[in-house]
């Protein structure tokens, strides 16, 4: 990737002036570290799991608006790459590793060798077409996962001995909230780090203007290969914690609708922004577990939302904030 | 596995396929036409199972209950598409996508609402509860004949309405080139409200033939959704006649895989083996067939844009 190289950063890409936004972060990261500790004064203990949940599921928006907002590859099957995730630490787990950490790391890697064959295969693909592909992949991905029963088929595979995080077991009850925490704040600052280098702003020059790109002597399937598979190998990782969180998996995990709900997420947070995976997961989630508690018709207000926000914030609901700090 | 079973798997097949064949006309024609991707058409097949099947029950006239649904369906598209999808067009795939899930949600928990949330029985007529004798060996039921009959009858309408009307050249020339259509002087808009009319009706005319085999539940409409979409990649998005191929492939392709794979598997590997891989096999055909196809073809059998 030596063209790559060449690239010119735009002029104050690389050195945004310190300010309160670019406090933000730490912020948020500071608020969500001392969750677990305030959350029993207020008698929250229960929404220690629901954030846990959360900060897993921000992990695969994140890597699918990698490849959503930066790439421009809209694909219909990131659901797939968290099942083989999940299903990996399964496997683990079948063959008597109890080290979350081996199983963990064993599913970046095989999600990422997943991503690398389906994305070598999709993204001869444009448009529609890409998007069917990627949600083929995932349909057989599923109907694999239903076949397979020595890991519980439709039914799902229960893990009964949670997995051992080595030196760190039995620090803190809540231990497995910081690892999630540790590993979503790394997944966010990579992401953010790599959308503003020469790969990132390759990839970006990619979706705006591929042929032009391509004239210009970059590697433009390679360059979307390699962002395709790093998205599904990180997706893989969210799958592995969201076995280990839920301590069960099945097939439902692939299926077609749950791509479409992280396409959603991502969607309403906004997509190419690096608040939009995170900001779209927290609404969509926060939204279901408030309206779950009222009422049993929870589904149709997120629809409408989702309209609103197709019509009135089509760039996401993170640029609304964007519009503001600017006009203060 | 005699030479009757196939025989009657091969018939489902069709059946399949030509209510599949239903839905995928208007999804593709919209597509087609207007480029737009509209997610809400399994809704609209829901809905046509949903009216059906209670205005049967209630009525005692299947023949009318069709009928009914078909009409309510067209007025429920028309509000969809007067509320939502046309302020769509203009927008790229992703918002289209996005804003006809969003209709997704809403009309699930419509149903839900009025029809409670557990599936319905949707009664088959009674003149046709019973089989025909087809062949000495083979009984086949009356109500898929009659669906074979209907499915067939409006593969042939429509073939005729689009390759031998006025109305069917200016739905071919939006779908070919739509701004060109436009400079000749064709009122594209006006068409394709007639289109989009047309595909609520032929989505609303299957969810009620199919309410009788299949069941009548919430979320119906997503579980077809994808073959029919399958069905018009297959096909080449836009073409009516690329649609009938694909859907008739893909019934049969996925109705001879769970019928044919699990046996023949059987016969060659071990049982356990083959009762894993049979249903996964079976599951994933039509997704191959879509995959191959599009290795060969990009753009689908028959591509509406030359």
């Amino acid at each position: 990737m030596s063209s790559v190289a060449t690239l010119p950063l735009p002029a104050g890409a690389g050195a945004r002036p310190r300010s309160a936004a670019s406090l933000l972060p730490w912020v948020v990261l500071a608020v969500l570290a001392a969750f677990p500790l305030i959350a029993p004064a207020f008698g929250l203990e229960y929404y220690i799991g629901f954030v846990r949940r959360l900060l897993i599921v921000m992990i695969a928006a994140t890597s699918l608006n990698f490849i959503l907002g930066y790439g421009g590859m809209v694909a219909l099957g990131h659901a797939g790459f968290v099942g083989v995730g999940a299903y990996t630490v399964v496997a683990m787990v079948e063959a008597g590793v109890g080290s979350a950490w081996a199983a963990w790391g064993m599913a970046i890697v095989i999600s990422a060798v997943f991503a690398a064959a389906i994305g070598a295969v999709s993204l001869r693909a444009r448009g529609v077409y890409f998007l069917m592909i990627t949600l083929a992949f995932a349909q057989m991905l599923y109907y694999l996962a239903v076949s397979l029963r020595t890991y519980g088929g439709d039914d799902g595979y229960g893990i009964y001995t949670p997995l051992s995080l080595g030196g760190l077991d039995g620090l803190h009850a809540d231990i497995f909230y910081w690892v999630v925490l540790a590993l979503a704040a790394l997944v966010f600052a990579f992401s953010s780090r790599v959308a503003v280098s020469r790969f990132g702003h390759a990839l970006m020059g990619i979706r705006d203007n591929e042929t032009r790109m391509a004239a210009m002597g970059y590697p433009v399937y390679r360059i979307k290969l390699v962002a395709f598979t790093g998205a599904g190998a990180v997706a893989g990782l969210a799958g592995a914690l969201l076995a280990s969180h839920n301590n069960f998996v099945s097939p439902s995990l692939m299926h077609w609708t749950e791509s479409a709900t992280l396409l959603v997420m991502v969607a309403i947070g906004g997509m190419g922004k690096r608040w939009g995976g995170p900001l779209g997961v927290a609404i969509w989630l926060t939204l279901a577990e408030v309206l779950k508690l009222y009422t049993e018709y929870w589904h149709w207000p997120i629809g409408l939302m989702l309209i609103l926000v197709v019509f009135f914030a089509p760039k996401g609901v993170a640029t609304l904030f964007e519009r503001k700090e600017k006009t203060q | 596995m005699d030479a009757i079973f196939i025989f009657e798997q091969l018939l489902n097949g069709l059946g399949y396929g030509l209510m599949l064949f239903l839905l995928a006309a208007g999804l593709t024609l919209v597509f087609g036409i207007m480029d737009t991707m509209n997610l809400a058409h399994g809704s609209l097949y829901m809905a046509g199972a949903y009216i059906a099947a209670k205005v049967h029950e209630s009525s005692g006239s299947f023949l009318g209950a069709v009928l009914v649904a078909i009409v309510a369906t067209i007025l429920i598209a028309a509000l969809i598409e007067w509320l939502v999808v046309r302020r769509l067009y203009s927008r790229d795939h992703l918002a289209q996508v996005l804003a006809t899930f969003g209709v997704i949600l809403i009309a699930d928990d419509l149903v839900k609402a009025i029809w409670g949330p557990s599936p319905i029985m949707a009664p088959t007529p009674a003149a046709l509860t019973g089989p025909v004798q087809l062949l000495a060996e083979l009984p086949y039921p009356a109500y898929r004949l009659v669906l074979l009959g209907v499915g067939l009858a409006v593969a042939l309408g429509l073939y005729l309405l689009v390759n031998h009307t006025r109305m069917g050249m200016l739905v071919r020339a939006g779908a070919s080139n739509r701004s060109m259509a436009e400079f000749m002087g064709v009122r594209v808009g006006r068409v394709f409200s007639f289109v989009f009319a047309l595909g609520a009706a032929l989505a609303a005319l299957a969810g009620a033939l199919m309410g009788p085999i299949g069941a009548v539940q919430i979320g119906m409409g997503e579980a077809i959704l994808i073959p029919a979409l399958v069905v018009i990649v297959i096909g080449g998005i836009g073409s009516v006649r690329g649609a009938f191929v694909a859907a008739l492939l893909v019934g049969l392709v996925d109705t001879a895989g769970r019928a044919f794979l699990p046996p023949m598997l059987r016969a060659v590997l071990p049982p356990s083996l083959a009762a894993d891989l049979g249903p996964a096999l079976a599951g994933i055909a039509m997704y191959v067939l879509m995959a191959a196809v599009l290795t060969l073809k990009p753009a689908g059998l028959f591509p509406a844009r030359a």
